[in-house]
């Protein structure tokens, strides 16, 4: 069966089982899922806010997916955002330069640090063999744990405690033609470096040697080690990418979508890029378009939580069950198998 | 010194408490052949129905003994349940262990908010009263020892303690142990003894989810009081903690230690000189990175149970 059949008769099963959820607890799932819908595309301004929200997790998605690719499983791209946030959200506060030289500046301060923080799980891995989705946690944690401590230690905000000091417009992705041109939305350049990331990816992964190579070591580690490939190198330099594609993410969130970064939190766009990137089938198109299908649902939920009186949360229980769907996929494989050989039987008898 | 150390104990010990439990149970699961990296959304279920039926049972029970525990018993059969799901997943359908293991990990922890925020408004649920420390008569007054360990103690720590004893017989001494060993081992092995290996990976895995919601709810109604969406990212320790305890009860037992321990003394460092002048964000990666050395120390000679994470298929040899 086709994957992209699969994605969506796991998204349809995700909304069936969130209809099933919202009757349960006595609100009217069709009102809700229009306000959902409505909440994210009813005007250009909301349409802006849905692809702001999908901007990370596009990223997040295909970072888990660029591993995945290698048969790595990078459940730390939420650590790797943080860390990739972090860097450059730490250029911009401390340098004064012109906006052309600083916003670059920022984007491969934020690469830079995510892929450091992947690479270490991927050596880890190379060297000795420990396995990634472990490891990955651990960075997790140190990652929290860091930047909780640093962030108030030199970059206090002026009032709040939890968050770094706001980052100064000339230093943030937002760009005034852009938010004018989506009537106020927090739109930014995130979004486009996103966009230019999927096709980077896609080219690196299906035309180049590099991607044929790390593909091959994903597929069979030991039959691309004999054909020559250096396994060891490419598992740790698609844990850099991968790392450097999640730290871009944490750039879009915390100097576009929002102008500082908060402590005591794990950006739950990390986590969500496993979903991303499963839904998307871990191709580049897809987990873009995963990704912007998770940001409608994301970005519509303020509106129909208050318009109806559903829960926010019904959005990220959707997505989990989607997820599981997705997961499960072969027991509509297996079911649609059956239903075919009874036909073919039945046919069989008629004749 | 010494002050400080009696007076952390009992601290580390009700922190270690719901890890070693959760450890516990993906033990089971683990050596069966299931890897259950479901393991913080499966204490998230427990947390949160041990919360919510604890609160329902307190308005109109308030101050019965029993009606904590049926809250324990509630949570360790909810997050059972839901196991369930994972087990399907990754026994049945042969689906990627991780990746189920994740989608219960993002299930738990939005269908619980979703459901309690349906029931309070604001998502969180408290408790009224949880379980009352008290010192073990006779024992506490032995000198060194009933100070550290038989003071300010909580009748979970008993209840688990005890768990981890017969689990630890029943893994080893028992026939069921071996064969719930062997099909983590070499299933097809198993199988040919006559050994139904679906079966015994589906009770691995339905007693780690039970033990997980045991853990959860033993957050709840020890130290935290509240049911709030999250369990801190314990369940991922917990999973971290099998690993470095090397597959083994008494492993395990000293890793879960060494991790409650050491998140006590960075969350009490403030407040004690000796410990202050050390920045606290070292105490507070301190236990991740020396997991990961610890990782890279075993990388050579692990003990991970041989056919972990892998599918179970009858037919290939």
């Amino acid at each position: 069966m086709n994957n992209s059949v699969k994605s969506l008769l796991a998204v349809l099963f995700g909304l069936l089982a969130g209809a099933v959820l919202m009757m349960l607890t006595g609100h009217n799932p069709i009102e809700g899922y229009q306000y959902l819908v409505q909440g994210g595309l009813k005007n250009p301004e909301r349409i802006g806010n849905t692809l702001a929200t999908a901007t990370p997790l596009i990223l997040t998605g295909l970072s888990v997916a660029f591993a995945f690719r290698t048969g790595l499983f990078n459940i730390g791209a939420a650590g790797q955002m943080l860390v990739g946030g972090f860097c450059a959200t730490a250029v911009g506060l401390s340098l004064d330069l012109p906006r052309g030289m600083l916003l670059p500046l920022m984007v491969l301060a934020g690469f830079i640090g995510g892929a450091l923080w992947a690479v270490v799980p991927g050596f880890l891995k190379a060297r000795y063999n420990v396995h990634e989705v472990v490891s990955t946690i651990m960075m997790n944690w140190i990652a929290y744990w860091t930047v909780y401590y640093v962030i108030p230690a030199y970059f206090k905000g002026d009032s709040v405690e939890t968050e770094s000091r706001q980052l100064p417009a000339n230093a943030m992705l937002r760009e005034s033609w852009l938010s004018d041109m989506f009537q106020g939305s927090y739109i930014n350049l995130g979004f486009f470096i996103a966009v230019l990331t999927v096709i980077i990816v896609a080219f690196l992964i299906n035309k180049t040697t590099l991607g044929y190579e790390l593909k091959a070591v994903g597929f069979n580690r030991h039959a691309s080690e004999y054909a020559g490939i250096g396994v060891n190198r490419s598992i740790v330099l698609s844990m850099f990418i991968a790392g450097g594609i999640a730290g871009l993410a944490g750039v879009a969130q915390y100097t576009g979508n929002a102008s500082s970064i908060q402590i005591g939190i794990l950006p739950s766009q990390g986590f969500d890029g496993i979903a991303v990137a499963l839904l998307g089938a871990n191709a580049p198109l897809g987990v873009l378009a995963s990704a912007l299908f998770f940001g409608l649902l994301y970005s519509g939920r303020g509106f129909m939580n208050a318009m109806t009186d559903i829960p926010p949360e019904i959005a990220d229980t959707i997505i989990a069950i989607i997820i599981y769907f997705a997961a499960t996929s072969i027991l509509i494989e297996r079911l649609i198998r059956k239903l075919r050989l009874r036909r073919s039987a039945n046919k069989k008898q008629e004749d | 010194m010494w002050t400080t150390i009696e007076q952390i104990f009992p601290y580390a010990i009700v922190f270690t408490i719901p890890l070693l439990i959760t450890a516990l149970g993906a033990l089971f699961s683990e050596r069966s052949g299931v890897v259950n990296i479901g393991l913080d959304g499966l204490m998230i279920v427990g947390s949160f129905i041990g919360a919510f039926v604890v609160s329902k049972l307190q308005e109109q029970y308030l101050g019965s003994w029993w009606v904590l525990w049926v809250g324990l018993l509630a949570a360790a059969a909810a997050s059972a349940l839901f196991s369930l799901l994972h087990a399907f997943a990754s026994i049945n359908l042969n689906a990627n262990q991780i990746i189920s293991g994740t989608a219960i990990n993002m299930i738990a922890g939005a269908l619980t908010i979703f459901l309690a925020r349906n029931i309070t408004g604001s998502g969180n649920i408290r408790v009224t009263s949880g379980f009352k420390s008290f010192d073990f008569p006779v024992l506490s007054k032995i000198p060194v020892i009933g100070d550290l360990f038989f003071t300010r103690m909580y009748p979970t720590t008993l209840f688990i303690i005890a768990l981890l004893l017969i689990s630890t017989f029943m893994l080893y001494k028992t026939p069921f142990g071996l064969r719930l060993r062997s099909c983590g081992e070499h299933p097809h092995a198993a199988e040919a003894a006559g050994i139904r290996v679906r079966r015994v990976r589906y009770v691995g895995v339905l007693i780690s989810g039970a033990f997980s919601g045991l853990g959860g709810a033993a957050i709840l109604l020890t130290y935290s009081g509240e049911f709030n969406g999250n369990v801190a990212g314990l369940g991922f320790l917990a999973l971290a903690s099998l690993i470095f305890g090397q597959w083994k009860p008494l492993g395990i037992l000293a890793a879960t230690f060494f991790f409650g321990f050491a998140s006590t003394i960075a969350n009490v460092s403030q407040v004690i000189p000796s410990l202050a002048v050390i920045p606290p964000v070292l105490l507070k990666i301190f236990p991740y990175v020396v997991t990961l050395i610890a990782l890279v120390i075993f990388s050579k000679s692990s003990h991970a149970p041989r056919a972990v994470g892998e599918p179970f298929d009858s037919g290939k040899r």
